[in-house]
């Protein structure tokens, strides 16, 4: 881990049961799903490192187990070359790693006021001294571009934009190092979207933020990021700076998934689909690589070996997971613009 | 989309759907609220139209109106949704519901909570022919599965008799649009089809649903939150704000040279994946009340652009030259910017 | 996101508090469930704590010298009972105690099932095991035997009622309170409370417990009204309240000898419980419908 890296989190995994699990083992079947299957990722102090990935790729999971209200079946989370414990984590941990949620409407408490959420934790974690709490309030919501007065209000009087800068606020409050924001413009309008993202950026230059960004947004992803983690069934894929990932990526899932984003104009109607069929049922992933069965240049040697994540040389940032990452056949792959 | 192109919309073409001057109003505790208030729109056989706007600006309400499926404490004040010469708003419910399913379809947001979960998939699909097109048992079965297979539904012969909850989204989506497609409709109502979808699956939809449409000419109209799927799918496309449609036009025209403010914020404050340098320019404000709107030009508190007289004067929507159109009076001043690309 | 947004919104700021508090009270007044159990637990509980107004008679004095007056007789507007005493005062005055009983005899299971139904929620494991398993076995017995075999056990008197209800009474709250929480606790502020480095109780207690008690207040309103009938019955039976304190369950069993004679011995008490169970009633079912539009 270099002196860099503010996180390390080596061999993720969570799994979950599903259904009974004796009722799955009388009849032979799968009850665990591996949400997060190993995983490695490390975050570099003051970037912007996105997690992109489908439903069921493990991204808000893993972004929980980082922000330490998931608890991993197996692996290690360092923070700042410290290893986390993997049960309850110290008051002082835990403040240096807050996360903001996708849902602006179910994440706060709707019975306290705004000036109240702010309140108890600055008081909790000792922030500030006590009578600073009031003015610091007041601070947090100006960073944010809240009104002073916003603060004896509560949430169901803002608008879906107005709640995410409570949520934010909330997140910074405790002054942390890295932020995990996990779809935080999902649910947004679009026109409400550029305010929340605008934020991010200004409180990340303003704070010295590290940013942990989860979207299926790649758009928003190319736009705000430096880095690119992708997903797929529980596992990194591929992982590059961000303009390298757009312009080169050298995973078949990246390339379809670049190439599925709707675009402003047309595209020609004969083409097929960038992924075909359905993605495999986690609780029944593929024998070898996990993509293969959408995989348009599956060969014999993926369904029997599971690549891993590796780059081209040593010094490289861009790693994918595919046999022919680095080969010519990946070159045919349908690639973005 | 190519194809489409070239048969450009002239005026003279008999109209398949055609929304004049709709006007809905639900009576809250706060107030009447007129969620669409004056909506004007055309449809011509084959065509697909893309119906845009954000939470609030009446989109879903407009399809819904259209097919009767309002709410029960909202009515339609005045204005008419005539459908291949007979106005949809006056018929009795009996009456419509020979033209729901069987001449127009609807496609919803949610497939999970439009399909019947205690109902196999199969017989949800085959139930419409049954009963609008009269085929016997063994008929409507055969169709079904015809149908599941053009949905691109693998196994359809097995998966006839599976339930909703054994499929997963997209492929829920997909028998959704087979039921839609089943009694050979002429009109596609889609309401968000692809939002809860993932971006691959939503690929594969689109697709799906742009080659369908072109392949037994069924019109399209098409409501989203989310301006590129527009592009992918529709020719045509008309934004809405605040209960009504502020601009009109073909999709590359709108897209590419707004003549409406609204629209042009819009463009700009969503990050586009081919352009990713350029900065968000969010709206300022907030949506409008739709209980008192402001005066005048619905959008102007938050108009760059505004003027004395926007305060004033409500514009309607005027037509420009060919299909375009715009509700602003001083759409000029669109043009001095410069277009999205 | 909804569809309509059908309150005037100025920008940014949020729109004035006043706005959804007016609304809010508003809606009270017109929900007529509420009202009508709201004006008939008035007149009860007036005329019940105001009886020193409406009576001059004393409900323990005695007069064996004019027992079972009839109604208005001697100037008892109720006539008297067998040992003279003014049923009319007795009704009130014994509505005082049993009331006053039932209401505090709803606190004690509120607080300990409320608390023990949170912890079951929130830790699920083996403490929720537990808890369900005791729950079960004091739900296995029907609620009035349970009861007055403790008092049977406990021996007669107010604070033995108060504790067989309490030992009896606090699994229904627990039960509600452990699905709202189960259920509450995966919300997304839950977690960010807990992402705050907040400690559990300070997440039951302070973010948790607001947000799910109402529907626990909501059966405590049916609740109430079952506790009366429950010490009416023990009473009735001789093991709750003990004479010569007015109670209305006493005042039926004294009665039921003369039903042929004086019959508003045992038919006005016995109506008094009917009517304050309506009233509550009422008031809990209004209570209901509007805590279930006012959050939504």
């Amino acid at each position: 881990m270099s002196e860099q890296d503010i996180l390390e989190a080596t061999g993720i995994e969570v799994s979950f049961s599903v259904g009974s699990p004796l009722v799955a083992r009388l009849r032979h079947q799968p009850h665990l799903l591996h949400a997060v299957d190993g995983v490695d990722l490390r975050v570099r102090r003051g970037e912007a490192l996105a997690l992109v990935g489908e439903s069921g790729s493990g991204k808000s999971t893993l972004a929980r187990v980082i922000a330490g209200i998931q608890r991993a079946n197996r692996g290690q989370i360092k923070l700042d070359g410290k290893v986390l414990p993997s049960s309850r984590r110290s008051r002082a941990d835990q403040r240096r790693i807050q996360m903001v949620f996708q849902d602006p409407y179910s994440s706060l408490n709707p019975r306290l006021t705004v000036g109240g959420i702010l309140h108890e934790l600055l008081r909790v974690h000792h922030v500030v001294p006590r009578g600073d709490v009031e003015s610091h309030t007041r601070e947090l919501l100006r960073m944010v571009g809240l009104p002073e007065d916003a603060a004896g209000a509560r949430p169901r009087q803002f608008s879906g934009g107005q709640r995410q800068r409570v949520a934010i606020a909330r997140a910074i409050a405790l002054r942390p190092e890295l932020l995990v924001a996990d779809e935080p413009v999902s649910a947004l309008d679009v026109s409400v979207q550029a305010t929340i993202l605008n934020l991010l950026q200004d409180l990340r230059s303003e704070l010295g933020l590290t940013l942990l960004f989860i979207s299926h947004n790649l758009a928003v992803v190319r736009h705000l990021c430096d880095r690119v983690a992708v997903m797929y069934m529980g596992r990194i894929i591929e992982v590059a700076p961000t303009e390298e990932l757009f312009r080169n990526p050298r995973h078949p899932y990246t390339a379809g998934l670049l190439a599925a984003i709707p675009r402003m104009t047309a595209r020609d109607e004969d083409e097929a689909p960038a992924v075909r069929g359905d993605p495999p049922s986690p609780l029944r992933l593929p024998t070898g690589c996990r993509f293969r069965t959408r995989c348009p240049i599956a060969q014999q040697i993926c369904a029997e070996r599971d690549p891993a994540l590796a780059s081209a040389d040593t010094d490289s940032e861009h790693r994918a997971a595919c046999h022919f990452a680095w080969s010519v056949e990946a070159a045919n792959a349908p690639e973005a613009r | 989309m190519s194809e489409l192109a070239s048969e450009s919309i002239s005026t003279a073409r008999p109209l398949q759907l055609e929304v004049s001057d709709l006007r809905v109003q639900i009576a809250g505790h706060q107030g009447v609220v007129r969620p669409i208030d004056g909506v004007s729109l055309e449809i011509a056989p084959g065509e697909a139209v893309g119906l845009v706007g954000e939470s609030g600006s009446g989109k879903s309400m407009t399809l819904k109106s259209i097919l009767g499926l309002l709410p029960p404490d909202a009515k339609v004040t005045s204005g008419s949704v005539v459908f291949d010469g007979t106005d949809l708003t006056r018929l009795s419910p009996s009456r419509l519901n020979k033209v729901r399913g069987r001449r127009i379809a609807m496609i919803f947001q949610e497939p999970m909570s439009a399909l019947n979960p205690v109902m196999r998939v199969g017989n949800q699909i085959a139930e419409g022919p049954r009963v609008h097109l009269g085929l016997s048992r063994a008929q409507s079965v055969a169709r079904a599965v015809d149908l599941m297979r053009r949905v691109g539904i693998p196994e359809p012969e097995r998966r006839f008799r599976a339930y909703p909850h054994e499929f997963s989204g997209g492929m829920r989506q997909r028998v959704m649009i087979a039921m839609a497609l089943s009694c050979d409709p002429e009109l596609i109502l889609c309401d968000e089809p692809t939002t809860a979808l993932d971006v691959t699956i939503q690929d594969q939809i689109l697709r799906l649903l742009a080659q369908l449409c072109h392949e037994s000419g069924t019109s399209l109209m098409f409501v989203t939150h989310d301006l590129p799927v527009v592009a992918q799918v529709c020719h045509k496309v008309a934004v809405m704000y605040a209960g009504r449609i502020v601009e009109r036009g073909t999709v590359s025209e709108v897209f590419s040279q707004p003549l409406h403010p609204y629209t042009l914020d819009l463009l700009r404050s969503a990050p586009d994946v081919d352009h990713p340098g350029q900065s968000l320019v969010p709206i300022p404000g907030m949506p409008p009340s739709l209980v008192s709107p402001p005066s005048g030009c619905r959008f102007h508190p938050r108009c760059q652009f505004a003027e004395d007289d926007c305060k004033v004067s409500d514009p309607p929507l005027r037509l420009l030259e060919g299909d375009r159109a715009t509700a602003c009076l001083h759409f000029e001043r669109c043009l001095d910017q410069i277009g999205t690309n | 996101m909804s569809a309509v947004s059908a309150a005037p919104a100025p920008a940014p700021a949020p729109a004035p508090a006043a706005a959804p508090v007016r609304a809010r009270r508003a809606r009270w007044y017109r929900q007529p469930t509420l009202m009508a159990g709201l004006v008939l637990l008035a007149i009860i509980l007036f005329m019940c704590y105001g009886a020193p107004l409406l009576t001059t008679f004393n409900p323990d004095t005695q007069n064996l010298l004019q027992p079972l007056l009839g109604v208005g007789q001697g100037g008892h507007l109720l006539g008297t009972d067998q040992e003279g005493r003014d049923t009319f005062a007795r009704l009130l005055y014994g509505g005082q105690v049993d009331l006053r009983v039932a209401v505090i005899a709803v606190i004690f299971p509120f607080i300990l099932g409320t608390i023990l139904g949170s912890l079951a929620g929130y830790f699920g494991g083996w403490v929720d095991a537990i808890i369900m398993r005791i729950i079960d076995i004091v739900v296995a017995f029907p609620f009035f035997v349970l009861v007055i075999a403790l008092v049977f056990v406990l021996g007669t008197g107010e604070k033995s009622i108060y504790i067989a209800i309490t030992a009896v009474g606090w699994v229904s709250y627990a039960r509600i309170t452990r699905g709202e929480i189960t259920v509450a606790k995966r919300q997304e502020y839950v977690l960010a409370a807990q992402s705050g480095g907040l400690s559990s109780l300070r997440i039951i207690g302070r973010h948790l417990l607001p947000n799910v008690v109402t529907q626990s207040i909501v059966y405590a309103m049916s609740d109430i009204v079952q506790d009366i009938l429950a010490i009416v019955t023990l009473s009735y039976l001789g093991l709750g309240i003990q004479p010569p304190t007015p109670d209305w369950g006493t005042m039926i069993s004294a009665g039921q000898n003369f039903l042929t004679t004086q019959w508003q011995l045992t038919t006005i008490p016995g109506l008094a419980v009917v009517i304050t169970g309506l009233a509550l009633s009422l008031v809990g079912d209004g209570l209901a419908d509007l805590l279930r539009t006012g959050t939504s």
